[in-house]
């Protein structure tokens, strides 16, 4: 697709289990148990399990990866992990959304912003990216 | 403790090489909910962060620093992408520390991890910021 300052991008839902949070300790390497146990996640000052802050900037660039189309056109992709998505150990898990707008295009390098809350909180700070035109 | 400040500039030995799967792929993808990519020939975008993060691994593991990974937060994460990666891949991250600064009993950590195939490819570049607070396990 094609980008234009200014343009919204579709929003993108996603739901996050406990049990998503397990499957992505393995599939990225990334056994740190506040992840997976509540008791840790305590003893750490946490109020409960979170998500990998890596978690969330996945989604982000599952999202990013839906506007785009080929992620081989992503130059660049980060965030600052500025607050906690506690995902609870039941069946219904917590939402995380992603919003995005493109702030600029130049010489075929489109910057977008990224928006994405959980509980209607913002999680991610200075979440940005560039892709290729 | 605070850690050594003279660690700043310092770059670690690469990581062992990591084959990358169709396996792998497929089960990252499954993880974050995503279709695959090119007939599951194509990691996520974010698949770097497999190999930045054993970089991580070997930095809070090395005797000159000894931190545990439970007294770490992730404080931000950043990638420059040359190409997505491909199963067939055999990549290694080097990480370097950027710079540390300590204040308020914390450690913060700005690292940056080449990952490239063990030919020298360019795939990624991670930067990360880690924060590490000692306190009781």
């Amino acid at each position: 697709m094609t980008f234009e300052p200014g343009q919204q991008l579709d929003p993108q839902s996603y739901v996050v289990t406990r049990g998503d949070l397990v499957r992505y300790a393995g599939a990225s390497g990334d056994f740190n148990p506040i992840h997976w146990s509540d008791r840790v996640a305590a003893s750490v000052g946490l109020p409960g399990v979170i998500a990998h802050g890596m978690y969330t900037l996945a989604l982000a660039g599952r999202a990013l990866t839906t506007w785009v189309g080929d992620p081989a056109r992503v130059i660049s992709v980060g965030a600052r992990f500025t607050k906690p998505v506690v995902v609870p150990d039941d069946d219904v898990g917590t939402t995380v959304e992603v919003t995005g707008v493109v702030s600029s295009v130049d010489d075929g390098v489109a910057k977008i912003d990224l928006t994405v809350t959980s509980a209607g909180v913002k999680v991610l700070g200075m979440s940005k990216a560039a892709v290729r035109c | 403790m605070a850690l050594d400040p003279g660690l700043a500039g310092r770059t670690f030995a690469p990581t062992a090489a990591y084959a990358v799967s169709r396996e792998k792929v497929a089960e990252f993808a499954a993880a974050i909910g995503a279709a695959p990519l090119d007939d599951g020939e194509q990691a996520s975008l974010t698949f770097p962060i497999v190999v930045a993060f054993q970089a991580m691994t070997g930095l809070m593991t090395d005797p000159d620093v000894g931190i545990e990974l439970h007294h770490v937060i992730h404080v931000d994460q950043r990638f420059e992408q040359t190409r997505p990666i491909r199963a067939g891949d055999r990549l290694t991250g080097t990480l370097t520390i950027d710079s540390m600064r300590h204040g308020a009993g914390v450690d913060m950590i700005s690292t940056r991890t080449e990952v490239a195939t063990t030919d020298g490819g360019h795939v990624a570049t991670a930067y990360a910021t880690l924060a590490y607070r000692e306190g009781p396990a």
